[in-house]
């Protein structure tokens, strides 16, 4: 550490970072609208021969915004939030720079390597954990990077307390550490039998226990990917931007441990009426329902936090941001539950519904969370204010309108679905067949693929905001305290 | 060791996690509603720590326990030293 007393925070790590979580927000949110269009006008498989088929280009849609703009996201805001709350400079540490610059460019290689070999088809074919195992040991590589890179902080920190937000950052890593090793546990078949290319593997668990860890990570990824780090910025960006501090740092405390011991119980709820056990299948259930708490317990803190102050919700357009991601979050995990009980899922599961849930939780709350996000760091990283308010506040309501006929469609869609399919005549015989839903489904499909190409334009014009702010936007002299200055 | 007797030990194992989880989940929630109230320590001090996170305003503990006394010292107070 450096003893002049004329320290900066440093932002390059974060800059970087920040670059990344816009274009693999571009890309990953591309290509989901494209094979939102190809569900409703199944022809546009057939524009790129193999490399533009549904079944290719889903998991670079899902792995591309949950493990390329997601976790971009929650590194930018890491490498600038973990600073400026430890009360210590990047500057201050060679090796965290280092470490930090290496973190950010082995994970470039390992996008890179994501995409081609995704796009070429090469998938162990576990949903969201779709790398094969040389990628899988990349991605470890990553994580203990990023590890290094928090402890390390935390080690020379000045600010004896962790605030809140470095408690979720610190669960991120352990959880998806855990969970991403657990479930990667996987045999390559070349080395072992002779059998596939070099680069294949199958899984070391088999039949429904295969399905139980699957399941046990793919909910708990939406757990440390897509809500405990989200929660960390939240926690830090509503308070900053608004200038209120946090409603109760109690309850901050109670969430997290509660959200913690509930969310990891959770993920039976996938397996439904499926082979496994049971009593898996009912703790899913009641898990889920009990995570409302915890879940509500950090949303109604941060809708507190601004209370007296809801006239900010008219005039700052970052704050319009982070109180609709609160809500869409509220509104995600009160759905959520509702889809866990047994009797709800008999009807809702498989149908569209589900991706009805996925998308108003991860558009509205983890999208609309990043980007603001993003939008606050930008002044204090370029030394410049935001280049257009009026840009972001037509951002703000094309995507919001895009997140409410996403979901719409969805809940509608999924529904009908589900009825449809369950429907029987007097002699017990289905009254649907499969094509008569895809016939009724059709509009609700064209409306979500519209819905999310909303959201997608938005995107655009956030990518292009923030060029000009990083770029040409009127210098500013002094950091802001508070809300960010815009034109 | 049998299978039958795995599966009552992986129960209640299960019952005995969750059961002393959650006592100690509420012992939490006691002991820090306990001790704002009585004094001991200021939970919501640190509910401000996202508005002063400029490398010049004051930390709300140092990790230098004999400095905690003197209030409002900076990042600057402590590099001066």
């Amino acid at each position: 550490m450096q003893s002049s007393s004329a320290i900066n925070y440093d932002y390059t790590v974060a800059k970087y970072f920040t670059v990344a979580t816009i274009v693999l927000g571009i890309v990953g949110m591309t290509v989901g609208v494209i094979i939102a269009f190809q569900l409703a006008f199944p022809e546009l498989n057939n524009l790129f021969g193999e490399y533009g088929t549904f079944g290719r280009l889903r998991p670079i849609h899902t792995d591309g915004v949950a493990f390329g703009f997601t976790v971009s996201g929650v590194m930018a805001t890491w490498y600038y939030v973990g600073q400026r709350v430890l009360k210590v400079s990047m500057a201050e540490s060679k090796f965290l720079m280092f470490i930090g610059k290496l973190q950010f460019w082995l994970y470039v290689v390992l996008v890179a390597s994501v995409v081609v070999s995704l796009l070429l088809g090469i998938t162990t074919s576990k949903e969201y954990a779709e790398f094969e195992w040389p990628i899988d040991i990349l991605v470890v590589i990553v994580w203990v990077l990023w590890g290094v890179s928090i402890f390390g902080l935390i080690g020379i920190r000045r600010e004896k307390v962790l605030y809140i937000s470095v408690w979720y950052y610190i669960a991120t890593f352990l959880g998806v550490a855990m969970l991403y090793v657990f479930n990667n546990m996987e045999v390559p078949t070349y080395f072992v039998s002779g059998m596939g290319d070099w680069y294949h593997s199958v899984s070391m668990y088999a039949g429904s226990n295969d399905a139980m860890v699957q399941w046990w990570y793919g909910h708990n990824a939406v757990a440390f990917v897509f809500t405990v780090p989200i929660i960390a910025m939240i926690y830090y960006f509503l308070p900053k931007e608004s200038g209120q501090p946090i409603f109760s740092y109690k309850l901050s405390l109670l969430s997290f441990w509660g959200l913690m011991f509930v969310y990891l119980w959770a993920g039976g709820h996938h397996l439904l009426y499926s082979t496994v056990p049971d009593w898996v299948q009912t703790m899913g259930s009641i898990f889920s329902i009990i995570l409302i708490l915890p879940s509500w317990g950090s949303a109604i803190n941060m809708l507190l936090t601004m209370k007296g102050e809801w006239g900010q919700l008219r005039e700052n357009p970052l704050i319009k941001f982070y109180v609709l991601a609160s809500t869409f979050y509220m509104l995600s995990t009160l759905e959520g539950p509702i889809q866990a009980i047994k009797s709800v899922n008999a009807l809702a599961h498989f149908t569209d519904w589900i991706p009805g849930h996925v998308h108003d939780g991860t558009l509205g709350w983890v999208g609309f969370m990043i980007i603001g996000a993003i939008f606050h760091m930008a002044p204090r990283m370029f030394k410049r204010e935001i280049f257009s308010k009026k840009l972001i506040e037509t951002q703000f309501w094309l995507q919001t309108t895009g997140i409410v006929m996403y979901f719409t469609s969805m809940w509608i869609a999924g529904i009908t679905q589900g009825m449809m399919w369950r429907a029987t005549d007097q002699y017990g015989n289905l009254s649907y067949s499969f094509i008569d839903t895809v016939e009724v489904l059709h509009p609700y499909w064209t409306l979500r693929a519209v819905g999310g190409l909303f959201y997608l334009i938005g995107v655009f014009m956030w990518a292009y905001n923030m060029y000009k702010t990083a770029t040409s936007s009127k210098a500013i002299e002094k950091e802001p305290q508070y809300a960010s200055p815009m034109a | 060791m049998d299978m039958e007797f795995i599966r009552n030990l992986q129960g209640w194992g299960y019952v005995a996690m969750i059961f002393g989880l959650t006592i100690g989940f509420y012992a939490y929630i006691y002991h820090l509603y306990k001790s704002q109230k009585d004094g001991v320590k200021d939970y919501e001090k640190y509910s401000r720590m996202a508005l002063n996170d400029d490398i010049d305003d004051s930390l709300v503990e140092s990790l230098h326990p004999q400095n905690n006394k003197k209030i409002n010292r900076s990042v600057k107070d402590e590099l001066a030293e």
